[in-house]
């Protein structure tokens, strides 16, 4: 393929929450950054900007990835998720995001949506997940509110409704 | 923090990447990109151009060849530690790889990226070394295969030549009656290690091999019987490594993780004999 040059935005194309979407980057500008203000999907933070906070935490081909530390051009081709495709429909919330709001899992919000995409990927393929687990996992993402007591809860009340649905 | 600009190859096959660092000195292979970014980022690397290697199939594979497990330059953290009966195949790698940062990183960091990058308290590096494992480099004037012992230099320094390329990494895999155990001790799970450890034990031997002190895994054969003769020389050994002061802990500290640790993980590894 053809080198893209520093100066110019070259087309980004992918799958965005289960829909196309396109806009034009430069070489070095980062999937978090592309994510924002090329395609206007705000939903993802922006915090420590080199992957040790977790709050831009976004899902790449099914599974949670910082993405500020993914170049947009990286990403061409791929499917990503954001918190902004996790509701199922308008005005109703997912399991996870409703156990959130039951728990207080959040205060200024600025880390949830990082966290709620980690798990979201996590909680579909370990719904027996112990507390012990769900902590050291949880470890790659820094909340300063809410000392992760409440996260905590609501990711395992998630875990358990989540169960509960399976066996009906 | 924005990196600079650069240019971007997204690359097809091997001898385009061969070219293109042969063409340019200052060119930098991505991967995975979870150290590089950040580096690029806070622009402690500016490099005119990146060779992204993700797409160039041949690199792709884990090759059981044997003896060895053969990892390509484009094996994600996840993917090896996934690899079915890796806990057999490689007890120590099956030990070590979940303190690698955060499944987060381990999703999109690779393998090679981590001994590319040649930080001295990574976990994937000190598993190299400790299991005397290999690493294959290639460029335009062909593909050589450097012991991991000669291959880290110093301190996020390497024998890979600017014009050549971590085609993969070499691992011997798990040998009949070897012990293996690593252990780690850092702030925060996932952070770097502030002394990581492992140990082979082996016959009457155990090699144990530590990261976070020294600017490089150092390794060393132990063959002492006998708890004094064990600690005086872990003590010898943790004062060989020339430990420092920085924000993570004091040289002191240090030494002391090193026989705590050191002891721990030999003793666990000779266990496993039995």
């Amino acid at each position: 393929m053809p080198q893209l040059n520093r100066n110019n935005r070259h087309k980004v194309r992918f799958e965005l929450n289960g829909r196309l979407a396109e806009g034009f980057a430069e070489p070095r500008t980062l999937l978090s950054d592309f994510l924002r203000h090329e395609l206007g999907a705000t939903g993802t933070h922006v915090g420590c900007e080199h992957g040790v906070c977790g709050a831009c935490t976004v899902q790449i081909d099914g599974v949670p990835a910082r993405s500020c530390l993914t170049l947009a051009v990286q990403a061409d081709g791929a499917s990503i998720r954001t918190v902004e495709g996790l509701a199922p429909e308008p005005g109703r919330l997912s399991i996870l995001q409703e156990a959130f709001r039951r728990h207080h899992a959040l205060q200024c919000g600025f880390c949830t949506a990082g966290i709620l995409m980690s798990l979201d990927a996590f909680l579909r393929e370990r719904k027996d997940v112990s507390e012990s687990e769900l902590r050291e996992f949880l470890g790659g993402h820094i909340c300063r509110c809410t000392g992760y007591g409440p996260i905590v809860a609501a990711a395992l009340d998630a875990a358990k409704k989540m169960q509960e649905q399976d066996n009906v | 923090m924005k990196p600079a600009q650069f240019d971007y190859l997204r690359a097809e096959t091997l001898s385009e990447v061969h070219k293109a660092l042969a063409a340019d000195p200052e060119a930098r292979v991505i991967a995975g990109g979870q150290t590089l970014v950040p580096m690029l980022s806070m622009r402690l690397a500016r490099p005119p151009l990146l060779i992204d290697i993700m797409r160039i199939a041949a690199l792709k594979k884990i090759e059981d060849k044997g003896k060895f497990l053969r990892v390509g330059a484009a094996v994600r953290q996840a993917e090896l530690l996934a690899l079915e009966g890796l806990a057999e195949k490689q007890p120590l790698l099956a030990a070590a790889l979940p303190w690698v940062g955060h499944a987060q990183t381990r999703n999109r960091g690779t393998v090679c990226g981590s001994v590319a990058h040649a930080d001295p308290s990574a976990e994937i590096p000190l598993t190299l070394v400790a299991l005397e494992g290999s690493v294959e480099v290639s460029g335009l004037r062909g593909t050589r295969r450097v012991p991991a012992a000669e291959f880290f230099t110093g301190l996020m320094t390497t024998a890979r030549k600017n014009e050549e390329m971590i085609e993969a990494v070499w691992f011997p895999v798990r040998k009949p009656n070897t012990g293996y155990a690593f252990f780690e001790y850092g702030r925060r799970h996932g952070d770097f290690a502030i002394v990581a450890a492992a140990a082979v034990a082996e016959g009457d031997k155990v090699r144990l091999t530590i990261g976070g002190v020294a600017d490089r895994p150092v390794a060393r054969d132990f063959r002492e019987r006998g708890k004094a003769a064990l600690d005086k020389a872990l003590n010898e050994f943790a004062w060989s490594l020339e430990a420092r002061d920085d924000q993570h802990g004091t040289a002191v500290y240090r030494r002391e993780l090193v026989r705590q640790i050191g002891a721990k993980v030999m003793e666990e590894a000779r266990s496993c004999l039995n």
